[in-house]
């Protein structure tokens, strides 16, 4: 596969684009699980459909991340981190697409559909079934706390590489050009040292 | 400036930046989830409530505990479709499950203690859409905020020295919440029914019935029985499950029915105070009959695994603006996850 710096435009827009979709529907679970507030059904009425957008979406990016080039880690890295990086990215990709389905294995479980307003409604995937339902919905908030921790961890380590190490790692996934690594580090730093003394 | 320390400094930021946005979000998700206000009332807390007053009975629902399955259907005759959209409204039939029961936490409570009884059914639409309601045989709500359920449950709840509501926490609630006071005055002059068959089931919160053109409708609706009303007699105080043991007779001679009427509001009538009944003379509508045809114990039986949330809703139907729907919905599934978790290590067990 050809070298390239940058994941592919497409990859990267959905990655934005579902993280700030993900992050809501996580901050959006645990808010409609424990309000009592009018604001339950709102919320419920927007994790439903959001869920399976997510769904679609990751199906679409994984078929995306197997199909193009994809940017190789900086040999500055060690080799205990790269196994690191490469299993976290895994883990998101299994729980974002699990997620999604666990939810709506869930709610099939419990005699209820996955309705997405204007009467549609999509088939239950397990039969209704109280054991199932039992392991399920717990399961999903599980998930639900393990995704967001591993996305906590992603972040810090996404801004360790755009803050501190800024060895274009963090720019893959933006696309924005490192200056710092084409105009060369060292002149940089001395450009830089020289505009400070300026 | 030494460029070095003005290097490290920078350093020093930008390494706490890679910290603190992440931390923030965890605070945020902790906020969110309600972890950081324990003074904000949760579906946790209502459960938790319910739970002290009834006592804790693993499996089973943390409100309206003892009662049993019915099954049926609804025959629409297609009056209430000019209303709303949803096909159960339609001319034509409806599987319905549903189940009867008498409101508190304690699935052993003896029927002639308990003055508030329920229905609640779940309506099969063909395309999957499932309507479910659960209905009170009292006229009104005795609240209309979540804030005063909970502090009515509150006060109410038995006292550790006696064993019984401190009368002095009641009076101190019903000073602050003097819409109560017609609930009072109901539940005084209220003599209870022989039967779940001859009584009258109402939503008491108000709903949104919303028709083809998009126009909405503000509703409530009642199950009203055909079975004429027999008062509780003295053989029924001594019998603990005489609602149980009626209704199981009653379904061995014959189907019972009921006819679904809407309650249309007019202007100014509110949708979100649960404590006041609509005038009588607002319009009504017949949508049809409910016909039940059997009954089931509730363990294991086919109505056990439903949580008769209200706002399990098909599309032509929404909820109002009333606050107690959203509460009853949270704590509902916060109730159904508790007994089915529960339920399903007890099976475990069993094996």
């Amino acid at each position: 596969m050809k070298k390239v710096a940058y994941f592919h435009p497409a990859l990267r827009v959905l990655h934005w684009l579902m993280a700030a979709a993900i992050l809501s529907m996580l901050f959006i679970g645990v808010a409609m699980v424990s309000t009592v507030s009018s604001l339950h059904a709102l919320l419920v009425s927007i994790h439903k459909p959001l869920g399976v957008m997510i769904l679609l979406l990751v199906i679409v990016r994984l078929w995306l991340r197997f199909t193009t080039a994809t940017p190789s880690l900086p040999d500055s890295i060690p080799v205990w981190q790269r196994l690191i990086a490469h299993l976290s990215h895994w883990v998101l990709y299994v729980m974002m697409l699990a997620q999604p389905l666990i939810g709506w294995a869930m709610l099939s479980a419990a005699g209820n559909s996955v309705t997405l307003g204007n009467g549609i409604v999509l088939p239950p995937i397990v039969p209704v079934d109280n054991d199932w339902y039992a392991i399920l919905r717990p399961l999903h908030t599980w998930v639900a706390f393990a995704l967001f921790a591993t996305i906590l961890l992603h972040l810090a380590a996404a801004l360790l590489h755009a803050f501190i190490l800024r060895d274009g790692v963090f720019n893959s996934m933006t696309g924005i050009r490192n200056t710092r690594l084409t105009l060369g580090t060292s002149r940089d730093r001395q450009a830089s040292h020289r505009r400070y003394r300026a | 400036m030494n460029i070095k320390a003005h290097i490290n400094r920078q350093t020093f930021v930008r390494l706490a930046l890679v910290g603190i946005i992440p931390l923030i979000l965890f605070v945020l998700f902790l906020w969110a989830g309600g972890w950081l206000t324990p003074e904000r009332l949760t579906s946790d807390k209502l459960v938790n409530v319910l739970q002290q007053s009834g006592g804790l009975h693993e499996g089973y629902r943390r409100n309206h505990a003892k009662g049993m399955c019915v099954l049926g259907k609804f025959i629409s005759n297609g009056n209430a479709s000019t209303l709303s959209r949803a096909s159960v409204f339609s001319k034509g039939e409806s599987a319905v499950t549903g189940r009867f029961a008498i409101a508190g936490g304690n699935p052993g409570a003896p029927d002639y203690t308990v003055p508030v009884r329920s229905m609640a059914l779940a309506f099969q639409q063909a395309n999957g859409e499932q309507w479910r309601t659960g209905m009170n045989a009292m006229p009104f709500f005795p609240v209309s905020s979540v804030e005063s359920f909970y502090e009515l449950q509150t006060a109410t709840l038995p006292d550790a020295a006696t064993g019984k509501p401190n009368p002095e926490k009641l009076a101190a609630f019903v000073t602050k919440h003097p819409e109560i006071k017609p609930f009072f005055a109901w539940a005084k002059q209220y003599i209870p029914s022989a039967s779940w068959a001859s009584d009258r089931y109402n939503s008491l919160n108000a709903f949104r019935l919303i028709d083809k053109a998009g126009k909405e409708h503000l509703v409530r609706w009642s199950m009203v029985p055909h079975a004429s009303f027999v008062p509780i007699s003295d053989a029924d105080k001594q019998n603990k499950d005489f609602l149980q043991q009626d209704l199981k007779r009653r379904l061995e001679q014959g189907s019972l029915e009921w006819d679904l009427v809407f309650t249309l509001a007019q202007e100014g009538d509110k949708g979100n105070d649960a404590t006041k009944a609509w005038p009588a003379d607002r319009k009504t509508v017949n949508a049809g009959t409910l016909v039940l045809n059997k009954t089931l114990p509730q363990q294991q039986g086919p109505c056990n695994d439903i949580n008769f949330d209200p706002l399990i809703l098909p599309d032509g139907m929404a909820a109002s603006d009333d606050p107690i729907l959203n509460a009853r919905s949270s704590a509902y599934a916060k109730s159904y996850n508790l007994r089915t978790h529960e339920q399903a290590q007890h099976a475990g067990e069993k094996l």
